[in-house]
């Protein structure tokens, strides 16, 4: 388990654009944070350098767990729930099989319930080519869910949801914050979670 | 290791090499007529080319259908080193292109008169060759990545750098064909796919991180 994440002073240069400089915050256990902003002011962006794929071009970021403190990208993938704005979907495999292929990549085994959590348990079978995309964001919220990792980034996650969509993701990041997890949404949307946002 | 199904059923691309293999190797003995010293001279060389060719037309999507879908986001978070998920990635290519082609050899030299122990050789160097056309691949594949037409410059990454491959696979055979030994090309071409299956993922491993920050 991790006890806070803490931005300092982040600068993130894309091409010859500056998006962002001297961005710091603090989450803690159990709290949720939304990131605002308009359309590429850098939101994902500043995701992608929390997960460890972008190397922020001045400052830090630091994780304190119980084993301690660490600034290392590729050590921080390690416990990063990634819910994009891509899905990560193979057409051509079944949503059972897509689930079960992200689980054990995780080395975790999946928990038959957690299709029906997600309201997909009738299309188990089904390649994911035929899914919506109300359907294929539910099946990668499944797989967030799969990967039982504490910090969540979410990009956009109430996306092509319909409404009972929508209360089950909010439902979904109550628990996880209930649980102690920390949750990072870029999002236009109000999380509900009485939580703090930060504006890019 | 789960990647290799992963990039097994996706399927078509494997058909697809082995008829572009098929198509070359029948249609060469056709354009060079029936000269049967000469085709057997050049089998070596035609069907080595034909595989390298055939196993490049699947090469460029190797990490590019994970990276457009946001796949390879999750692989790259996932506690499965990069570098596993790339050395899975050209075994199942391998697997899919390299070793079909390697078997449906045999019958394809018969076109071209090869003699039995000839025929051996160039069966016994497509199988420890191959490995190195995947893994070589991989390092192009990883660094053609993030651009949009990668799969024009592919080639001319790594056909430059798959010739080693091609002359002792080749020569081989040559050798064969004129009852000498062919043990020491076999040899090199073991060694040179061995440090290219070896050191490849480290290689296409660094490159997709790259990509993924791009």
């Amino acid at each position: 388990m991790i006890s806070s994440l803490t931005a300092e002073k982040l600068a993130c240069v894309r091409g010859d654009k500056r998006l962002f400089d001297g961005l710091s915050f603090r989450v803690t256990a159990g709290q949720a944070l939304a990131v605002e902003g308009a359309n590429g002011a850098g939101k994902t962006s500043l995701l992608r350098m929390i997960a460890g794929f972008l190397t922020p071009a001045a400052g830090r970021l630091i994780v304190k767990s119980a084993e301690g403190e660490s600034d290392d990208g590729e050590e921080r993938g390690k416990i990063i729930g990634w819910l994009g704005h891509l899905d990560g979907l193979k057409p051509q495999l079944t949503v059972i099989e897509q689930l079960n292929f992200f689980a054990h990549l995780c080395g975790k085994a999946v928990d038959g319930a957690l299709l029906e959590q997600v309201g997909l348990a009738r299309q188990a079978d089904l390649p994911c080519r035929y899914l919506s995309a109300g359907q294929r964001r539910r099946l990668a919220l499944a797989r967030l869910l799969a990967s039982q990792r504490p910090l969540w980034l979410l990009d956009e996650p109430f996306a092509a949801l319909d409404r009972s969509g929508q209360a089950l993701v909010a439902q979904l990041m109550a628990r996880h914050c209930g649980q102690g997890g920390i949750i990072i949404a870029a999002t236009h949307d109000p999380l509900g979670l009485g939580n703090e946002s930060l504006k890019l | 290791m789960r990647d290799i199904r992963l990039a097994a059923r996706s399927g078509g691309s494997a058909a697809l090499a082995l008829s572009f293999f098929a198509l070359v190797a029948t249609l060469v003995p056709l354009g060079v007529g029936a000269d049967l010293k000469l085709l057997a001279r050049v089998a070596g060389g035609i069907l080595w080319v034909a595989a390298v060719l055939a196993a490049l037309l699947s090469l460029d999507r190797l990490f590019q259908g994970d990276f457009e879908d946001g796949s390879l986001d999750l692989i790259a978070l996932s506690p499965l080193p990069l570098e596993l998920t790339a050395l899975a990635k050209i075994i199942a290519h391998w697997l899919s292109t390299g070793l079909p082609l390697t078997l449906l050899s045999p019958l394809l030299a018969v076109l071209f008169n090869l003699p039995p122990p000839a025929t051996l050789i160039l069966f016994v160097s497509l199988l420890i060759g191959t490995p190195a056309v995947s893994a070589v691949g991989a390092i192009g594949a990883s660094l053609t990545l993030s651009l949009k037409r990668g799969g024009l410059i592919l080639p001319l990454i790594i056909l430059p750098l798959l010739a080693p491959a091609v002359i002792f696979g080749a020569g081989a055979v040559s050798l064969a064909l004129d009852g000498l030994a062919a043990q020491n090309a076999l040899g090199l071409l073991a060694a040179f796919s061995f440090a290219a299956v070896l050191l490849s993922p480290f290689a296409a491993a660094a490159s997709v991180r790259l990509n993924l920050g791009g």
